[in-house]
This record gives C-alpha cells, sequence and structure tokens, in this order.
C-alpha cells in the first residue's frame, strides 16, 4: 500500500527522527511512503509574514505536483507545512478567481483532490485498525501531550476534534497503555517561527509549557510537530536558564512513542538524535 | 452601510477589510484576544486595543499600527480566532499589516531581526526550492551580526545527524524562480 508523503524542510533536515519515526511506523504497517515528486519549501511562516500570494503558490505546487502523481492520501507529519497546505487548499478551493491566479503563478493545474492527512489523522486511519494485536511492550508512562498550534488552529479549517482541550492524542497514547495527563499548555504557543530571531521569547513561552508538564508529574512530553519539538528538545538549556532549574523531561514524537510500543529499536526512531536524552523510568526497560 | 463597515475606504480598516475579509468593526472590545496571546506581554499595542485603534479610522492611529512592534511579535498561533466570539481573524490581518508596514516604510525598529530572518528564509528557498537550515542560519547572524548566537548549538546538531552542509536543490528550480517573480514585489525583497 502507497500513499503520498510530504516530509517537508525539517522534518527531511534538522528533525528527521521525525521522519525515520514516521517510515519506520509505515514499514511496520506494510505501508510505503511516497515522497510528492520534486516537492519544495512551504514557505512556513517567512512567506506569510511577507508575502500573501507567496505563501499560497508555495503550497499550491506542492499539491499540485500530489495530485498529478496521482496522490489521494497525503500525509504531512510537520504540523508547520499541514497547517499552511490546509490553509492553501481551503482558500484556492472557495475562491475561484484566485484559484486560477495561483495556478497561473506556478504555472500547475490545481484541482483539490487530496485528502491532507497530519500526523494524528494519519494514525487513526492507517494505524490505529490493528493496532491493539501488534504492542509488544505498552507504553506505561504518564505523559503531557502538548498539541501546539497548527494542528488544532484554526479550528474552523482544519476541524480538529476541539480547539481548548483537544483528546484525539491522549486517546492514541491511552490506546499504546500510556496514562494521559489533565494538564492546561496543551494548545499553548512554543514560539515557534522565533526560535532564532527572539529567543528569549521562546525560553518564556516554551519554558512555560515544560514547567507544567513537569508539575503534572509527566515521563514524557509527547508532541506532532518538529517546530514544538525542536523548540521544547534542542532549546531546553534555554528553558532551563528560564526555570532556573534543569529538567530532564524527554520530549518524544508520537510516531516513536508507537515505535517503542511496538517493539521497534530505538536507533530506527532515531531516539538518540534528541539533545535532552530519552530515558524513561525503569518500570518499562525492565519488561523488554 | 452598517456599522459594520469602514466609513473610509482609504484607512486602514478598509484596506483590511479589501484584502483580508477581516472586519475590525465587528471587535466589540471583550479582550480575549489579549488575555490569551502568548506574546501580549512584549507588545507595544495588545490586539484588541489595535482593533480599537483600527476602528477610529484616524490617520495617526493608522500609522501607530503600521510603526507597531506588536504586528512584528505576533506568532500566527491563533489563539486570538480561537476565541474571539465574532470571528474577528486576527492572524491574517497581522500578514497584511507587516505587508502594508514594509510598503509604506514603516517598520519598527525593533523588529529587524525578526524580519532579517523571513527574509533568509525566503532567499534560501528561493534559489535552491527547500530551506538549507545551516545556510539560513549563516545567513541571518551576516545580516544581523549576530555572529556568535546558537554557536554552541552547533557541534551537538552535527553529533546527532541533525546539520547538514550540502543544499538540497529541487530540480525545477526554475518554478521557485517563477513564483517568486511573479509574487514578490518591490518593497519585500532584501
Amino acid at each position: 500500500m502507497k500513499i503520498g508523503f510530504y516530509p517537508g524542510c525539517s522534518v527531511d533536515g534538522g528533525s528527521r527522527e521525525y521522519k525515520e519515526s514516521c517510515r519506520a511506523l509505515a514499514k511496520a504497517y506494510g505501508i510505503e511512503l511516497e515522497s510528492v515528486p520534486d516537492w519544495n519549501c512551504c514557505g512556513a511562516s517567512a512567506a506569510h509574514n511577507l508575502n500573501r500570494e507567496l505563501a499560497l503558490a508555495l503550497p499550491a505546487r506542492i499539491l499540485s505536483l500530489a495530485e498529478k502523481a496521482g496522490m489521494t492520501d497525503l500525509l504531512v507529519p510537520c504540523a508547520a507545512c499541514y497547517n499552511r497546505l490546509m490553509l492553501t487548499q481551503h482558500e484556492l478551493m472557495k475562491d475561484e478567481t484566485l484559484r486560477k491566479n495561483i495556478s497561473e503563478v506556478t504555472g500547475l493545474e490545481f484541482k483539490g483532490t487530496c485528502s491532507i492527512l497530519n500526523v494524528v489523522h494519519w494514525i487513526q486511519k492507517w494505524i490505529l485498525p490493528e493496532l491493539p494485536e501488534k504492542i509488544k511492550k505498552p507504553f506505561d508512562y504518564k505523559v503531557a501531550c502538548y498539541y501546539g498550534c497548527l494542528l488544532v488552529r484554526p479550528h474552523k479549517v482544519l476541524k480538529f476534534d476541539r480547539p481548548e482541550d483537544p483528546q484525539s492524542l491522549d486517546e492514541v497514547m491511552k490506546l499504546i497503555g500510556a496514562t494521559p495527563v489533565d494538564w492546561a499548555f496543551k494548545t499553548e504557543c512554543c514560539g515557534a517561527g522565533l526560535s532564532v530571531s527572539k529567543t528569549d521569547v521562546v525560553a518564556d513561552l516554551s519554558g512555560k509549557i515544560v514547567r507544567d508538564a513537569v508539575y503534572r508529574q509527566a515521563d514524557a512530553l509527547i508532541v506532532a510537530c518538529p517546530m514544538c519539538h525542536s523548540n521544547l528538545d534542542m532549546r531546553r538549556r534555554e528553558i532551563n536558564g528560564y526555570l532556573k532549574q534543569n529538567v530532564s523531561l524527554p520530549v518524544i514524537y508520537v510516531t516513536q512513542a508507537i515505535g517503542l510500543a511496538l517493539g521497534i529499536d530505538r536507533k530506527e526512531l532515531g531516539l538518540h538524535r534528541h539533545f535532552v536524552p530519552v530515558n524513561l523510568p525503569e518500570k518499562a526497560e525492565a519488561t523488554k | 452601510m452598517s456599522h459594520h463597515e469602514p466609513l473610509i475606504r482609504d484607512s486602514l480598516s478598509g484596506k483590511v477589510l479589501m484584502n483580508t475579509e477581516v472586519k475590525a468593526e465587528r471587535c466589540y472590545q471583550c479582550g480575549k484576544c489579549s488575555a490569551g496571546c502568548p506574546v501580549v506581554d512584549q507588545m507595544d499595542i495588545p490586539p484588541s486595543q489595535l482593533l480599537r485603534l483600527l476602528q477610529t479610522e484616524i490617520p495617526s492611529n493608522d500609522e501607530k499600527i503600521l510603526r507597531s512592534h506588536t504586528i512584528w511579535l505576533c506568532l500566527n498561533c491563533e489563539m486570538c480566532i480561537g476565541r474571539c466570539p465574532m470571528e474577528v481573524d486576527i492572524p491574517p490581518m497581522m500578514d497584511f499589516l507587516r505587508s502594508e508596514s514594509i510598503r509604506r516604510k514603516m517598520v519598527n525598529p525593533k523588529a529587524g531581526n525578526i524580519i532579517a530572518f523571513h527574509r533568509s528564509f525566503l532567499e534560501s528557498i528561493r534559489y535552491t526550492g527547500r530551506l538549507f537550515e545551516l545556510g539560513l542560519v549563516l545567513s541571518y547572524k551576516s545580516k544581523t551580526f549576530h555572529l556568535f548566537q546558537d554557536a554552541g548549538l552547533a557541534p551537538e546538531m552535527i553529533a546527532k545527524g541533525k546539520l547538514g552542509f550540502i543544499p538540497e536543490r529541487i530540480k525545477k528550480v526554475a518554478d521557485m524562480k517563477r513564483i517568486f517573480s511573479r509574487t514578490l514585489k518591490k518593497g519585500v525583497q532584501s
């Protein structure tokens, strides 16, 4: 079984463990993730901060190429790319003139036929059905599921389960044996696009997220976005500075957590690439 | 004309409506956007107050908005629209205000780093089609003279296989040239 795959620049680069764990999970299910041929960057925050047409044209090219390749389901693991692709599809489908103008810019026809899936929706559709019988080692930890912004908002377009207290990621984690904690920062922003240009703001916003997860006694933060991951993991030194303490709470992609429950090798899941070592409490290591 | 329409077409509020379909006039100042905004404490004008300034349609207030630090700090996290009872879609409005601020040469001096980062980002994808992270950081540093910022991250990123040294180039780079030349107008380019 083949499905379309748009890795995006950061999942293809600095956050490659996210791609590795998506691929490992797909492999365990006999799914082949086929990359959009000759894909380009979606433009991220930079494009829509400076120019609206550019911010629509870059994702439009990706979607047109995926359509041309006959992809119906398109997995977009990065929440930021997912958000840009969804908003572009939404804007172009509701306005024919805009659609024509943007097609003129890209030189490619745009039909809007791709079903764009974020990682949680992909898991729900493709991974959950056979999950219970595949579990080798329940992921028996307390987890704080962090959804961030771009996966859940704007609700009108993305239609994620619910905007203030989303549940789907918590439900997935329960199915692999985890206990999601009730906490207050599920959909607060980590600082995302200001990671380099305003690092102090990021330390503050991400620091509050990490602090609450620790306060609720979570063993790990579960994420579904490479921006969130790099802010919460790679920026831990700045976060620790902000919190005035050293926090060892690991940040794990949902795909890595499922992978561990399926007994997939840690290295195949890219767990060695994290800045904050993924050392989970003894109990699960004992059942290995 | 209802009170939900700007009175003056040329006012900033009128332009916001024309370009983004956002009706600033709908805001009744409940303040939920400002209460939920994660960066409000860094802003010079909270989002709800920015909407109030827009509603006045007074040129000096329009200018105050375009010169504000606020429009550049907005993360487009969409918390405000998630909670707005009147569905005033602030994030696309902020996108428009930023491009208008550049067009009218009113960019807040404190926004230099943020714009430098966005421009370095776009330059990177303009020539290769994909983001080259190392190139982005180096270009940003050369624009802002923050030469040593994050230098400590590099060795660990390399050790963990997170930092590539060779930019990936898409096959049809000509497509990027086409897209950029047809969308970016004067004033947005660096």
